[in-house]
């Protein structure tokens, strides 16, 4: 990234150039999965089920990332936790159009950041 | 009662998730809610295409296999409202599909949409054949390419014989084709077959014709269906044939090369 594109907003970006980021993003997800023990999807899984257990987990509420570093990897779970116990498992899941990681959007209601760091 | 719509094709690389992404948006744009889901297990793409690749957490095999419920892995597009997206997972097991857990997806997602498209993989194998199984239509995207309309031609003749439509003797799997990367230059200078030819071989009405246009490629690259692009020549044959499919009789555009400039025009004219 050079320092002019910070000038400029995303959406004028080359399209090309935006094409190559969202690889970049996704692949790096990806690879590290691919590097990671076998039962990494079982124990991915099992966390989820547990926290489902006390939050209704949403989609746009909730980030699992893997980083590598070496030898090891890191997976980090990020929820978004409502602080009003209303809302611990209950109704269907309304999608909120979100993301976690996203500092604008984590103004509309109270919520608590749960990392999870293994 | 939602419907179930399969873009299919046999042939890979002809236009089916381009075709996915575009139908959906379009139909969602004009209020029908619709849900389009990836069948392309391994190779997951459609995320890619509509532009959410960052939002998946849960995906279809997920629900298939109880892990999370269908609502959870839904993700709803940021542009639509009435636009949902069904990822897939990136799994290698080839069995991750099950006939009856897409059953119960499909029977859960008929009850909260009116449209649910499937993206379905190339080959006849079974991601393709659990891609059409449940079709109640299908559009078949073709390329006016020798390999793609025999292809086209034995994917019909498996909607026709292993669809749950066929088997339980139920009326047939509705067909539409939908040519697509057509080149009206190429075809007028007798390199490309034309429209008609590939009608007279498949003999399945005709639902659209998409120019082999630029646009799709810009379209990938910043994760947008490529009917959400006012100015793209294939967003506008998109959009008509959505509306074709929704029961409006609209002239067939972009068939014939692009109208050249004002100087060109004159040359021709007096030659
Ligand atoms: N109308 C079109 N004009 C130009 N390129 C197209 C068009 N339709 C599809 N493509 C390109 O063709 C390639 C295959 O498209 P895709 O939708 O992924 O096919 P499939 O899902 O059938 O494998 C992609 O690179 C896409 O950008
Ligand atoms: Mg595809």
């Amino acid at each position: 990234m050079n320092i002019l594109s910070f000038l400029r907003p995303k959406s004028t970006l080359p399209t090309a150039e935006q094409a190559k980021e969202r690889l970049k993003i996704v692949l790096a997800h990806e690879r590290s999965y691919a590097s990671a023990p076998d039962y990494l999807p079982r124990l991915q899984n099992e966390i989820l089920q547990v926290i489902a257990r006390y939050v209704e987990l949403e989609q746009d509420k909730l980030t699992v990332k893997l980083e590598n570093f070496g030898s090891t990897s890191r997976l980090e779970v990020n929820i978004d936790l409502p602080k009003t116990a209303a809302s611990v498992v209950a109704g269907p899941a309304s999608q909120a159009d979100r993301k976690s990681d996203d500092p604008d959007a984590a103004a509309d209601e109270p919520a608590t950041d749960a990392r999870a760091v293994l | 009662m939602g419907k179930v719509i399969v873009m299919t094709s046999g042939k890979g690389g002809v236009g089916k998730t381009t075709t996915s992404a575009a139908f959906s948006a379009g139909l969602a744009s004009r209020g029908h809610k619709t849900v389009v889901i990836d069948f392309d297990v391994g190779l997951r793409n459609l995320d890619l295409i509509m532009g959410c690749e960052r939002r998946v957490v849960f995906d279809f095999v997920h629900v298939i296999n109880g892990d999370a419920r269908l609502n959870q892995a839904l993700i709803r597009d940021k542009r639509l409202e009435h636009l949902y997206i069904l990822p897939t997972s990136q799994t290698r097991d080839k069995d991750a599909l099950t006939r009856e857990g897409v059953e119960r997806v499909l029977t859960e997602l008929r009850e909260q949409f009116e449209y649910i498209i499937c993206d379905s993989p190339a080959g006849i194998e079974r991601g393709a054949l659990m891609a059409l199984y449940f079709a109640d239509e299908a559009i078949i995207v073709t390329n006016p390419e020798v390999s793609s309309v025999r292809d086209s031609d034995r994917i019909l003749g498996v909607l026709q014989s292993r669809s749950r439509r066929a088997e339980e003797g139920l009326d047939p799997v509705r067909e539409h084709l939908l040519l697509s990367r057509y080149d009206p230059e190429r075809v007028e200078r007798g390199e490309m077959m034309k429209v008609d030819d590939v009608l007279e071989i498949l003999a399945i009405p005709l639902l659209g014709v998409i120019p082999e246009s630029r646009s799709v490629l810009k379209a990938s690259n910043v994760g947008t269906p490529v009917i959400l692009d006012p100015q793209s020549a294939a967003g506008d044959a998109y959009r008509d044939a959505v509306g074709r499919f929704l029961g409006e009789s609209l002239p067939f555009r972009f068939m014939r090369p692009e109208r050249r400039g004002l100087f060109q025009r004159f040359l021709r004219r007096s030659a």
